[in-house]
Parts: structure tokens; sequence; C-alpha cells
């Protein structure tokens, strides 16, 4: 079959497309984004009509791609760890109601933080709603999983989770494409309660999802996708999670491991698989990228008979994802190590770009705030986060998306006037809505500057669900008309913008700026696209 | 055979280019790959990186383990430093000369040069001029991939290949002028190790 070199993100996305999938569901989130963005852009997708535009925020998206598992057809959707939480009630909920269609949701982590407020490990989340986890090692698998998980999901009637991590998602490998499948029929539910999840029918579907998870486990240990790899020398048994297994692997570059291994990518992972290397081996090292969950499972029965090393006992760092070094230092094994950064090297952290409009809006900020005590600007996550940085400095917090909004009004409630909320356009229509709901309905005084590039910025310039309505849905929302005021966030309008937001500053009420101008990235994308169409002409 | 490669640069300066070409290489001479890439904030003017591992033998980890990298690949000086933990002591550091100055700290170029000279193998080459001499700016990247391509135990055809079908879609006069940028580099480097 054709052999292709793909992301691992890249590796979901194709897999899906080939397994018959009807529709992709997601919000941009780093490190997930390529995976939806490679269905957009794929032309068999196209040609096999896949749905695969962006969604509002990660809940919408799992509503809906639940919506087409109940019409019984194929359905994924995507999101970055912290996604997770935003679509948490649907998702723990969709345990209970069980698939009909196949249906996958994907949960990329981001340990170490390389684009992330957290490290939260997906696969508890997994275990919360007691579902099916599969946590691929590399891209070829990851790829041979989706078409595994499908079936899991429809067999057995269940959401399946698939928890990747960031070195999978954008780390590039070949991968060997399988034969297409086609599209389900429409085939609604043969029981049409099945999604009624009244407390009377629920209690019934709760006893059903306990009653499926030894069927879980069996999966689990029938597969193939975990496997006890046997060794001669059984002072030390190791367990290795998803890609914690790549870097045990680089450590033995002939193959050749001493030590009984078992290599976990499903879960709920099988008890005998773990009592087993438990009773031959004297001491275990458990290998996870994420949180000690294994680990933890393992010490919670077993502290005082073996001694189970990981990240829980310092033998790992307790928290950054996992590497080769950290694996062979885990090992007993020496690492090497290159010349040190001299120190003439400093830090480049990443800033906003110039010609950004978000610099002329915390100019502007920034100089409308000058005669307030500091610590009143309440933000959110994108771009603008930046603005926390030298030079502006310009913003105090930044914790979920929405939280602008909520948290300055929760400050306003407390007595702390003026509070400002910085939020950009996709996250306002992503989370931000119900907050400015809440501020108008209780007249609290707080200043919502809307910083609209048009564009969801940070994660490379996909459509907003913005774009052209952010007044229309504040009006709405009943944000009086007078104080909806935008505002063009360029120096030679600065004098003019720090005055507009002096007055709304001072306004006792619910105030919306808009500074409006598109992001610059995706103006220079456009003009070269513009310049690129004259050529070919 | 076995390369691991840092590709270092600073985000938006194309070192995901020379990551394809060479990626596109390696797979036609039948070796396996691995490519980590990163995405997401840092690529908003900060420090980015790739670890591009060719062998082949079948490839276990994304990320290359430190002290072992065969080469840093650096369109950038201070960037090329960033990444001596991971160089191993016998390999080769490739890099630009012209700096890129987006934050108010940055070093005199003379302390990133004295540095850089301390390198037992090195190739510091200003591609930016090379390029612009050439009239193609925007192929510096390309210019440095060239000084790095001795060392790439690659057939130079097969990158010569990957260009083509890399840049083909945006036609031959572009595909032409990545060519001679390659050259150029690799020329310089030629240069330099049978003096």
């Amino acid at each position: 079959m054709q052999k292709l070199l793909l992301l691992g993100n890249e590796a979901i996305a194709q897999a899906a497309i080939d397994a018959g999938l009807t529709g992709i569901f997601a919000y941009p989130g780093t490190p997930s984004t390529e995976i939806t963005e490679y269905v957009q852009h794929s032309k068999q997708a196209t040609e096999k009509k896949i749905r695969s535009s962006w969604s509002t925020n990660e809940k919408t998206a799992m509503e809906s791609a639940l919506g087409v598992s109940y019409v019984g057809k194929r359905a994924m959707v995507c999101m970055k760890h912290v996604g997770l939480n935003v679509a948490a009630d649907a998702f723990v909920n969709s345990g209970m109601t069980g698939a009909n269609g196949g249906l996958i949701v994907v949960a990329a982590d981001d340990p170490s933080m390389h684009s992330s407020q957290n490290e939260q490990d997906s696969r508890f989340y997994g275990k919360f709603t007691m579902i099916p986890t599969l946590e691929p090692s590399n891209q070829q698998e990851a790829y041979d999983m989706i078409f595994y998980g499908f079936d899991l999901s429809e067999r057995l009637e269940t959401p399946v989770l698939m928890r990747i991590t960031t070195r999978l998602a954008h780390s590039r490998a070949a991968v060997v494409r399988r034969s297409g499948l086609p599209q389900n029929e429409l085939r609604l539910p043969s029981d049409l309660k099945q999604f009624i999840l009244l407390p009377a029918i629920a209690r019934k579907r709760y006893k059903g999802l306990i009653a499926k998870q030894e069927n879980f486990i069996l999966e689990a240990a029938n597969s193939g996708f975990n496997k006890y790899l046997d060794g001669l020398n059984r002072s030390l048994g190791i367990i290795a999670c998803g890609i914690a297994y790549n870097y045990l692997m680089e450590n033995y570059p002939d193959g050749d491991i001493p030590y009984p291994v078992l290599k976990i990518t499903q879960y709920p992972v099988p008890r005998t698989m773990l009592e087993r290397m438990v009773n031959e081996c004297e001491e275990v090292l458990v290998l996870e990228e994420g949180f000690p969950i294994i680990e933890e499972l393992l010490r919670g029965f077993l502290m005082k008979c073996l001694k189970i090393k990981g990240r829980l006992d310092g033998t790992i760092q307790r928290d950054g994802e996992l590497n080769p070094n950290k694996v062979a230092l885990a090992l007993g094994m020496e690492v090497t190590e290159g010349a040190e950064i001299p120190s003439v090297v400093v830090g480049r952290p990443p800033s906003l770009c110039i010609g950004c409009s978000h610099r002329d809006a915390y100019n502007a900020l920034n100089e409308a705030l000058i005669d307030y005590s500091k610590g009143r600007v309440f933000s959110d996550i994108g771009c603008y986060t930046l603005g926390a940085l030298a030079p502006f400095n310009a913003i105090n917090t930044c914790v979920d998306m929405g939280a602008s909004i909520t948290m300055a009004k929760g400050a306003a409630d407390a007595g702390l006037v003026p509070a400002v909320a910085v939020i950009g356009d996709s996250t306002f229509t992503h989370s931000g809505i119900t907050g400015l709901l809440d501020a108008v309905n209780d007249n609290t005084p707080i200043t919502v500057i809307i910083a609209d590039n048009a564009t969801t910025g940070m994660t490379g310039g996909q459509p907003s669900a913005a774009t052209g309505k952010i007044e229309a849905i504040c009006r709405g929302v009943g944000v009086d008309e007078e104080h909806i005021r935008v505002i063009k966030p360029l120096k030679k309008h600065h004098e003019e913008n720090v005055k507009t937001i002096m007055e709304e500053l001072k306004y006792p009420g619910v105030s919306v700026i808009i500074p409006r101008r598109e992001c610059i990235q995706t103006l220079n994308k456009r003009m070269r696209d513009k310049a690129k169409a004259t050529q070919s002409e | 055979m076995k390369k691991d490669i840092i590709l270092a640069g600073v985000g938006g300066q194309g070192i995901l280019s020379i990551a394809a070409i060479i990626g596109l290489a390696a797979i036609e001479a039948g070796l396996h790959l691995k490519q980590a890439e990163v995405h997401g904030m840092s690529q908003r003017g900060g420090d980015v990186q790739s670890n591009l591992r060719l062998s082949d033998k079948v490839i276990h980890s994304d990320l290359i383990p430190t002290g072992k990298a065969d080469m840093i690949l650096s369109v950038e000086p201070m960037e090329s430093l960033r990444y001596l933990p991971m160089l191993a002591p016998n390999g080769w550091l490739v890099t630009n000369t012209q700096t890129f100055v987006n934050i108010p700290n940055y070093p005199e170029k003379d302390d990133l040069m004295a540095e850089i000279e301390k390198v037992r193998n090195h190739i510091a080459l200003d591609a930016d001029k090379i390029a612009k001499d050439m009239g193609t700016l925007k192929s510096a990247n390309v210019v440095v991939l060239g000084a790095a391509s001795p060392f790439l135990d690659l057939d130079y055809q097969l990158l010569e290949k990957a260009i083509a079908m890399l840049f083909g879609k945006k036609g031959e006069n572009v595909v032409t002028v990545n060519l001679q940028a390659m050259k150029a580099g690799r020329d310089f480097t030629l240069k330099i190790i049978k003096s």
C-alpha cells in the first residue's frame, strides 16, 4: 500500500478518512490543530464529502460528533488536553449514552507545556468516563489504532478516547496506508431511548457501562496493542506506556532488553498483565508520559510488598515530558552530554509580531490606565497573552478560555473598579459570551476589550467564528449600544484610542471596546496568495 | 548509517523547508526517518528547533539524546549555540552568521562568533549575503543546507531531486535558484574541508 511521510496528527487524520469518517469536529488548539486541518485540505476528504469546518468550542464539537454517532455514522472530535475540560460535560456523559456509529475523541496532551497552561493527563478522563483509551507509541500505530478504535467503538457501543502527546502529534515518520472503508449508512440506535439520560434510564445505562468494563479489559488484553515481552533478568521489570516505549528502546540500540517489558498502549490495563510483572520481577520501573497513573495504581495496592520506581519516588522527574536521557538515568545508565550552552546565549521568548494589532491595543490600554493602580487587567488565551511580557507588561491573568470577562466581573463585584477584560475574538465566541451576559444581568462595571483580528491567531490563523458578528452578539446579550465602541488599533489613532478607552473605564456599567484590525500573519498570507494568483494568470 | 540532526533557527526562518528537503532525499534513499517539529507559541518569533533523524535501521525515539547529534544545522548564529549540549564531540556545527535580532539584549556578534570558533568541527557562512549576491535572499536557508550537505551522507543528486520535487509547483525558476543556492553553500564547505 501507499507509504506517506506524516505527522502523528496527519496519520490520525488520514486514518480517519480511510476508515469511513463522516464528520470531524474540533476547535483549534496546539498540539491537536493539524488533525482537522489535514482533513480540511484533503482532496479525498472533499470527494467523500467529509464534514470538517471548525466548531465554536470543544463542547459544541463533542456534542455534534455525538449526534453523528447517534445516526450510526463515524465521527471524530479533536482537541488539546485542556479542551477536554471544556468538552467534559458532553464527554463524560457520552460514556453513559455509549455510541452508535464509531466515535473517537482525540485529546492531545502537552507535557512540558510547550504551548499550554498545564500538563494534565487525559488518560484520567478515559478512566473517569470509564471508556477504552488508546495511547499510540508511534505514527503507524496511531494510524492502525484509528481503524481498530472505530471498530471497537461500534462493537462495544462506546466512545473511544485516543490520547497522544506533543512529540507524537508533531513528529513525522513513514506511515503505510490501508485500503479504505466506505462510510456507514444512516442507522438510528436500535433502542431509541439509548441517548436519554433521564435518571431512571441513566441508572440502567450506568449498570450497563459497569458491565462493559470486563469487555473493555478483555479487548485491551487481546487486541495485540498491549505486549508483554519477557526477559531473562527479572531483577527489574519495565512498564512503558505510549511513546515512553520509544525512549526505552532508544537506550537499547540492538533491541536486546534483558528485563521483562510491558508495553501499554490500551486502557483499561488488564490486571493479569500487571500482576505477572509484579509477581515475576523484584522491582518495577514505570515509564509514562504525563501523570504517574499506572505507578499510583500499583503503589496503591502494593507499596509494601515491592518497590515501584517512577515519578513518585524521584527516579524520574515528577514534571515535564520524558526523553531518552531521563529514561537512561532511570535505568542507571550513563548519559552523554555535549558542550554547555555558552553564557553569551540569551533566551529568545516568543513575542507579538511586528505590525500586530495587539501591540497598538496594549499601548493604548496601558496609557489609558496610567492613573489607576496596577493589577486590573484580566486576560485570556491567545496571542494577546504575550502582552504579559515586556515591553507591554499589560495583563495580570491568563487562566482558561473565557476567564477574562468573568474574573474581571468577580473582581469588580468585590470592589476593584475599573476592572478590564482583554479577550480575543475567537476566544470570545468560544467561551466569553455567557460571562458577558452575567455581567450585563448584574450591570457590573467592567470594560471588556474584544481584540478582533478576525482569526484564531496563535494556532496558525484559522477562521474565527466571531468574524462579523461581535457587535450583534454584544447587543443581543444586552450591552448598551452606546458602550460598544470599535477602534482602529494603529499608531496614528493612538490618542483617539486612549481617549475612547478612558471614557469607557469611567462608565459604571458593562462597556465593550473592539480594537479591530486583521492579524498581520493572515494579512501577509492573503497578500502572498493574491500575488501568486496574479502571477499564474 | 545514522544521522541525527538538530535544525535550529527563529520561528518563521524556514527550518522546516530544510527538513522537508533532507526528508524527501532520505526517503528516496530508502532510509528510515523521524522528524519532531515545534508548532504553536514558539513560532511567534521565539527559538525553534527540529530533531531530524535518519537511519538505515528502525528509529524509535522522536527526540535525539543529548551529546549524540551528528550535526547542528542553524540558520542563525546564536541559535546554533543553544543546542551545543546535543552535539556529539565529533559532530559538525553548520551555521549562518547572519544574526536575527528581535530581542533587546541580543549579544555582540563577535562574542557569538568566538564561541562558534571554539567548536572543533564548524562551518560558519554568511548565507544571507551569498543568497543576496545571487539575487535570491529568500534562499538563505537552502545555502546553509548546501553547506551542510557534504556531511549528510546523502547522495547530492537526491538532494537536488528533492528540491525539484518541493519547489516544482512554484515554477522552474524557483527550482533553479534554489539549486544554485544549495550549490553555493556546498562549494563554500568543500573549499574549506579541502584546504
